[in-house]
């Protein structure tokens, strides 16, 4: 692997993460008003009166760490001081909490929800893709690439919208919102993991079923040029299996592309992603994010985007730096 | 007489015909826009805007022969909201969509077209915005606005709409730049920004109109996500605000099955005539680049 793709890469990513802090850091005070003062007039406004106790703490600690009173530049440099200890500040409505408190509490929720789901949904998706664009299959399973499509344009909390009404509301199978049976203890034992699988199914089919659509398309179209190419055209003279040609001429080798998509489509899957735990109030970094915009719980919403910006860019710096160990068809030197 | 008709077949009409039957994806697409922009015409004719209004009905009627698709909590009627939202979320995506290609376009030209450090530079910031997901940047600017209107929302949108088509149209850009009647034009003395604009640019247009397609529709999804995370124009009528409102009070878990599944059934058939009409663009590009090759 070349130095200067290396180097260009690690140019990327440091960039994006000044910029996410940068801008973290700008639109605030680019707004006129002071935000303490308009964080408190919320914030006095929307609770009633049972917050009196620490107004003024808190206030101590917003102008703190505003650091209102000093110069641009000194605050910006304490702001990086203060992300770079991963030090977000408090949370507003839950004050004394921290924000890093309410994001480490937010987070195994989220990624195991999103992570499992999208991975079931990549490989039923990839799968499907493949066998749509293999040409023995038979006719009648061509019906579905015009159903893929439909589903592919459904965002993926509409579809959990509707998911709670069916199956939660006027079904009653599943629970319609939370990660576990309110108030029950969470232990390490088969009821506690069975409840917890109970209440993450509606969401997760939902995250499933939306993606499914797309990477299922991408696929067919990835496996379509790959059958015809001439390794394939060998493989079937030499007499292979049907179903040898089929995963290990055709689908591996439409696969590695494939990834590229899933790395491109990690943004887009993770605000999918943030939309359905707001739909079924599952207490992951989505539902998090969405009470803290409506309580304008400000730093919270600030952290946990930072959050996610820097998570995915950095997945994205180690996909494309394993990318080129695990597909040496590609060029390092991208134009 | 009868040889001219024969020799002149290509009238604008059967061309059209042609054109039709050469790209159904396309038509069916454009149709299903079509139908939608006239739902919304003739109800915002047929029906008046005060009965999208709070309190104009009885709250939570059923939907019936007098309230079509019933009424929502507040007693607004649901059909007067759809008819009034459709063509402002449509709005929002197209102001979204058009400046977003018109600034992508810009970049993606001169990135493409004259190398060198311009392109280094524009290159580097769409990769790194590009890697940042939309909707987090997006809900920063969000939650710091104070007065959310459908203009205000368009423009935070198309903050980031430009990404996808620079990219894009700096590739397309790169490949041109090397053709024939290109290298001529500049042999003959044609100026950088002159021989872009009136060279390239042209031999670009049904590439950007499929481009734009694609970023009204990434517009209007991310438009949706921010209003059903309660950051969109709370004052307006919009199919996010009213999946945000029937979301807000509990309609969902109501069973109010009336007041969600409209905007739901609307907003897939906005992107299923989008995904439509770009997938037949997109056909309709190739073979004319077939064609030329």
């Amino acid at each position: 692997m070349s130095v200067r793709y290396i180097v260009q890469r690690t140019a990327i990513f440091v960039l994006v993460i000044v910029l996410a802090v940068t801008v973290n850091f700008a639109i605030p005070r680019l707004i006129p008003g002071d935000p303490v003062e308009q964080q408190l007039a919320q914030l006095s406004a929307t609770s009633s009166g049972s917050m009196s106790i620490d107004i003024t703490a808190m206030a101590q600690a917003y102008r703190e760490k505003f650091g209102l009173d000093r110069p641009v530049i000194e605050q910006y440099f304490n702001y990086w001081r203060d992300i770079l200890r991963f030090e977000f500040g408090y949370s507003l409505s839950n004050y004394p909490e921290t924000v890093s408190n309410s994001i480490s509490a937010a987070l195994p929720w989220t990624l195991g929800l999103v992570g499992v789901s999208t991975f079931i949904s990549f490989v039923i998706g990839s799968l499907l893709g493949g066998l749509l664009a293999w040409p023995r299959i038979p006719r009648v399973l061509r019906g579905f690439i015009p159903i893929l499509m439909v589903i592919s344009a459904v965002p993926y909390f509409l579809l959990g919208i509707i998911l709670i009404y069916t199956l939660a509301i006027v079904g009653r199978a599943f629970p319609a919102g939370g990660a576990y049976t309110f108030g029950s203890t969470l232990r390490f034992d088969l009821q506690t993991i069975g409840d917890i699988l109970r209440h993450a199914a509606l969401p997760a089919t939902s995250i499933i079923i939306a993606g499914i659509g797309s990477w299922a398309l991408s696929m067919r179209g990835m496996m379509i040029s790959v059958l015809g190419e001439d390794y394939i055209k060998l493989a079937q003279a030499k007499g292979l299996r049907e179903r040898r040609i089929f995963l290990w001429y055709g689908m591996r080798n439409s696969m590695l592309p494939q990834l590229t998509t899933l790395a491109l489509a990690l943004g887009y899957v993770v605000s999918g992603a943030i939309l359905v735990e707001v739909i079924f109030s599952y207490p992951g970094l989505g539902y998090k994010l969405y009470q803290a915009i409506q309580t304008k719980d400000y730093f919270v919403v600030q952290g946990i985007v930072l959050m996610l910006i820097i998570a995915i860019g950095f997945a994205l710096y180690v996909m494309d730096l394993i990318y080129p160990l695990i597909d040496p068809r590609i060029q390092y030197e991208r134009a | 007489m009868a040889t001219v008709s024969v020799t002149a077949p290509m009238t604008p009409i059967l061309r059209l015909r042609r054109v039709v039957a050469g790209h159904p994806v396309l038509i069916v697409g454009i149709a299903l826009m079509a139908s939608i922009i006239l739902f919304a015409l003739l109800g915002s004719v047929i029906i008046p805007v005060q009965d999208a209004q709070v309190g104009a009905y009885l709250p939570r009627q059923v939907p019936g022969a007098e309230r079509l698709l019933g009424t929502d909590s507040q007693g607004r009627d649901v059909l007067a909201v759809l008819v009034y939202s459709t063509p402002q979320t449509l709005l929002m995506g197209v102001i979204a969509g058009v400046v977003g290609i018109g600034i992508g376009t810009v970049l993606g030209l001169l990135a493409g077209f004259f190398g060198g450090w311009i392109d280094l530079v524009i290159r580097t910031l769409t990769d790194v915005f590009i890697t940042i997901p939309g909707i987090a940047i997006l809900i920063v600017i969000a939650t710091n606005v104070r007065q959310m209107d459908v203009a205000t929302m368009s423009l935070i949108v198309a903050s980031l709409a430009w990404r996808f088509p620079a990219r894009a149209i700096r590739a397309q850009t790169l490949s041109l730049r090397e053709r024939g009647y290109i290298q001529i034009a500049r042999l003959s003395g044609v100026s950088g920004l002159q021989l872009v604009f009136q060279e390239v640019l042209p031999n670009l247009l049904t590439y950007i109109a499929a481009a734009f397609v694609a970023s009204v529709s990434q517009a209007i999804l991310a438009i949706i996500g921010l209003e059903a995370l309660g950051l969109g124009p709370q004052d307006e009528y919009t199919l996010g605000m009213m999946i945000y409102w029937a979301q807000f009070y509990g309609a969902i878990l109501r069973g109010m099955w009336w007041w969600w599944l409209p905007p739901i059934i609307m907003i897939v058939l906005i992107f299923i005539s989008l995904l439509l009409i770009s997938a037949g663009m997109d056909a309709f590009v190739n073979t004319r680049l077939r064609k030329t090759e």
